[in-house]
């Protein structure tokens, strides 16, 4: 099957200001050679710490950001290269749902017109069609008929949360970017939009590029999972092979740390040392190999590729 | 021996600006704890947690005033102590660290400087004497180099770091008990795992009692002797930690555990509470949980259940889980 | 759901919609009264403005020795009567003060929105146009700007909005950067919406409050600034009442002890001004909280 999107040696490099004539500045390597493919109506999960570049991977998906290198290919078509009528038909297909609720829709405009402003953008409707659409989606993720006359600030945060998926489903898209879509929500919401957002996948073919560092939560929503550290993927396959038997040492640390679900579940208790470097200045060799605790001396000189290991791809030299 | 402290029929309200509106943010809360033991107090947004701790430190914003209960921490009761007394209390003896250390911390200070201030105001040591002690301090709560990072300034630190120089501060002049609400909730996964271990460590070396304040179970679950579970401002369960986890008797908490995902349950539907957590100034009549109840029945729509014991260290208020509940309510 | 109604986006809505406490009841009733006497300044004034009564000159208020009913304020060089003046200034200043806040806010918004958004170039120029204008001392700049024009009602308020945009284009500028990052921003370029769509229908609604606030800030300023220009003689032109140009006229007799031809036009302006500057202060305290809890 053709994946629906697939990013080939992504990278994005940001210049950091510096000097007088803004010489001298660094390069901050927010996303390195970053390969994935997410299959329809499947999701893949992005997990990682501040700093690992999902967010930025999460704006070149959705051409907010152009990379410095590699391509986004959509149904086959290089996604920088888009413009015009191609762009148009991506942003139809491609759309977005971001962490915090009360940032995501404008507090100036009702309900109705946040919902149906991609709707308006792109298609020539009359306002009765508009309004059904509209009711539509309401009822689809779940809200009362009569939300589409208040204003955003009428509403809880996880009813915003809902508000902006009924946008993101406006146009019927094939993909929606989630951007940490419930770690500001109530732990007791969490689950009712985490339960919608898989119904709406299994009822839509919506696939999904879920980016979160609840690890419980990615583990539970996703198909694949890719683990990025500091611009890279270091670790990816299918989600429960990951989540249950990591093999990448940042991979294990990082669900060594993720908190138990029971106060006698047994964990592993090393602890991972030191902090998370800057992305001005990555190590040499695998980024990760000041931290590690099986690191080797090839570590530090070679950056390692991905490579098939126990059923998913692995970069580390350990393989 | 009676506990380190002692919480009993608590209540914290806030005042509208003129007067009208009284919205109980904390509501007959009754709680003890014990040296060197943790406790922690789990709710959601408006649940009234944030306002307890206030409570506790008497830190309460001039909307607010306590209503009625008792603090007695060390024998002592707080909520009479007249405000200098306070002070001498705050920092030194009850100590506490909030979610963002970039609000904690005065950017145009040194660390040194912060760590150093808390030392001379409690204990009146002299400056040079401070300022090793905090490049001690900072050693004991593994910052590496410390000796460089004293004369730094909070924003060359990185939110890890400036997570422990809080911590530093709170542990400073010794204090018997230390409040941390939501420490961990702006810090990356592995740093969260390094604070909570740094965090047993000290409690362990010093005797420290504690208090989490979260909105999440695994820190519960990992740190936590005792629970206490507040919604709407009340204390809704309490009891040692195993016995919530296993045997969770209020249907909020049993919800709460259910619905956190957990590995390997891939296929599964995770249990969601319906409805939205209450606008605390605006509560449901009778139990402040039965619209959102999967097990509601009428009485718990007319009457607020009272506090009644599932054994001598559990305690619950509710209808459905304890229906002969006369219990050690206090009115 | 709380059922509370959010102000929508008509002006009118946004006053009526605010609380009522510590609203500014006297300075609100300050202007609304100037605003009602310019408006029924026919009605309202016994005399016509212009035309004056030489046999009639420098007659004191009322309650002075000399003063007499007839003329309750008293009348000036020209044997004009000073209450119907003040009442007819009272709608010149009314109208150059809103119509210039109007037309230098509309251009500053526009531009601040403009350089704002769409950054590159675009905002470098203006704030480069911006900066200059802004070296400029605005009264001087006004008086050139009168002397090359000549003076006329028109023209003054177009020098003043020419003047007085670039306060609004800085602080404008500066809201749409932070605006500019927000995610409903974002998202908004995410379903495809033009640059122009974007820039009317998410950060104009979500400026315009301090585009508001800035407007009746400005209302004391531009008025002040039309009264110097009227007392310097290159403002509003006589024989039409302007209070600046009747300070200037009034000066004359103040050494001779006519004090009602200066004091009281001053009085009006005073009144003006500080009951629009703490309106302005008001709204800005009530309207920034809302803004950020939004």
């Amino acid at each position: 099957m053709t994946p629906l999107l697939e990013a080939r040696g992504l990278t994005k490099h940001f210049t950091v200001g510096g000097g007088l004539l803004g010489r001298g500045g660094g390069v901050v390597r927010a996303v390195d050679d970053v390969t994935f493919s997410i299959e329809p109506g499947r999701t893949l999960g992005v997990v990682g710490e501040s700093g690992c570049g999902k967010t930025t991977t999460a704006k070149l998906v959705l051409r907010l950001e152009k990379p410095t290198a590699g391509q986004i290919l959509f149904a086959n078509q290089d996604v920088a290269g888009l413009e015009g009528d191609g762009l148009r038909a991506y942003r139809k297909s491609v759309q977005a749902v971001f962490q915090d609720p009360f940032a995501s829709l404008n507090p100036r405009m009702r309900v109705d017109s946040i919902i149906a402003e991609p709707l308006v953008t792109h298609e020539r409707l009359d306002a009765p069609a508009v309004a059904a659409r509209v009711s539509k989606l309401l009822d689809v993720v779940g809200l009362p008929a009569r939300s589409r006359d208040l204003f955003p600030h009428e509403f809880s945060g996880g009813q915003r949360q809902r508000i902006a998926i009924a946008r993101a489903l406006a146009l019927s898209p094939r993909l929606v970017v989630l951007d940490e879509p419930v770690s500001a929500l109530d732990v007791s919401i969490r689950a009712q939009i985490l339960n919608l957002l898989r119904d709406l996948q299994r009822e839509l073919g919506l696939a999904y590029l879920f980016i979160a560092h609840d690890l419980a939560a990615v583990a539970h929503m996703s198909h694949v999972i890719a683990v990025m550290y500091l611009g890279r993927i270091v670790e990816i396959g299918e989600a429960l092979r990951v989540a249950t038997a990591p093999q990448h040492p940042y991979t294990q640390a990082l669900f060594a740390a993720a908190l138990p679900a029971h106060p006698d579940e047994r964990r592993d208790e090393t602890v991972l040392m030191g902090e998370v470097p800057s992305p001005l200045n990555p190590p040499a060799g695998c980024r990760f190999n000041p931290r590690c605790p099986k690191v080797m001396p090839v570590c530090s000189q070679e950056e390692p590729k991905l490579k098939l290991a126990e059923g998913r791809q692995v970069a580390c030299h350990l393989f | 021996m009676s506990a380190l402290l002692e919480v009993s029929g608590l209540c914290t309200q806030y005042v509208s600006a003129r007067g009208t509106r009284v919205t109980r943010a904390v509501d007959d809360v009754s709680f003890t704890l014990e040296a060197g033991r943790t406790l922690g107090i789990v709710g959601e947004s408006g649940s009234g947690k944030t306002t307890l701790a206030l409570t506790l430190m008497r830190l309460l914003p001039p909307a607010a005033r306590i209503a009625g209960g008792s603090v007695r921490f060390g024998g002592e009761e707080l909520l009479t102590k007249p405000d200098g007394e306070m002070r001498a209390i705050r920092g030194k003896r009850l100590a506490m660290i909030l979610q963002d250390p970039m609000a904690s911390l005065n950017p145009l200070f040194t660390v040194g400087d912060q760590i150093a201030e808390t030392l001379r105001a409690h204990e009146a040591t002299p400056r040079r004497a401070a300022w090793t002690r905090a490049r001690e301090l900072l050693a004991a709560v593994n910052i590496a180099a410390p000796a460089r990072r004293v004369g730094e300034y909070p924003h060359q630190l990185s939110g890890g770091m400036r997570q422990r120089v809080v911590g530093a501060i709170a542990i400073s002049c010794g204090p018997q008990l230390l409040i941390a609400d939501e420490p961990t909730t702006s810090l990356d996964v592995t740093i969260q795992a390094q604070y909570l271990k740094l965090l047993g460590d000290i409690q362990r070396a010093r005797g420290l009692a504690m208090i989490f304040i979260t909105h999440n179970l695994g820190i519960v679950a990992r740190m936590c002797d005792q629970v206490a579970v507040m919604y709407a401002g009340r204390l809704v369960e309490t009891g040692p930690v195993r016995s919530i986890f296993n045997e969770p008797a209020h249907p909020y908490t049993r919800a709460l555990i259910e619905s956190i995902p957990k590995f390997g349950d891939a296929a599964e539907r995770l249990t969601a509470i319906e409805g939205q957590p209450p606008d605390p100034a605006a509560l449901p009549p009778g139990c402040a949980f039965h619209p959102r109840c999967p097990y509601v029945i009428d009485r718990c729509r007319a009457e607020a259940p009272p506090e009644s014991h599932l054994s001598p260290q559990h305690r619950t208020r509710c209808w459905v889980a304890a229906p002969a509940a006369v219990g050690a309510a206090r009115g | 759901m709380n059922g509370s109604r959010a102000a929508s986006l008509t002006v009118a809505w946004r006053f009526a919609a605010l609380r009522v406490e510590g609203f500014p009841w006297i300075p609100t009733a300050i202007l609304s009264t100037i605003a009602l006497v310019a408006i029924f300044a026919n009605v309202l004034a016994p005399y016509n403005p212009e035309v004056g009564v030489l046999g009639d000159r420098f007659r004191p208020p009322a309650w002075q020795a000399g003063g007499s009913e007839a003329h309750l304020l008293g009348t000036d060089h020209v044997g004009r009567d000073v209450l119907s003046r003040l009442i007819f200034g009272a709608r010149v200043s009314m109208v150059v003060g809103f119509t210039a806040v109007i037309v230098a806010g509309i251009l500053g918004t526009t531009l601040g929105i403009l350089s704002g958004y769409l950054g590159g170039w675009v905002d470098q120029v203006i704030m480069r146009v911006t900066d200059t204008w802004l070296a400029l001392p605005a009264l001087t700049f006004a008086i050139f700007l009168a002397a090359v024009v000549g003076p006329s009602e028109m023209n003054i308020v177009i020098i003043l909005g020419a003047v007085y945009w670039t306060r609004y284009a800085r602080v404008i500028r500066g809201e749409v950067l932070s605006l500019r990052e927000r995610d409903f921003v974002r998202l908004a370029i995410v379903a495809g919406c033009s640059k122009k769509t974007i820039m009317r229908r998410h950060i104009l609604p979500n400026v315009l409050n301090s585009a508001i606030v800035l407007g009746t800030l400005m209302l004391g300023v531009v008025i002040v600034t039309e009264a110097a220009l009227s007392f310097l003689g290159v403002g509003v032109p006589p024989p039409k009442p302007a209070w600046g140009l009747m300070l200037a006229d009034g000066k004359k007799g103040l050494m001779a002890g006519y004090w009602w031809l200066t004091v009281l036009p001053g009085l009006c302006i005073m009144l003006m001004v500080l009951s629009a500057n703490l309106l302005g202060d008001w709204l800005r305290v009530k309207l920034d909280p809302q803004l950020r809890q939004l």
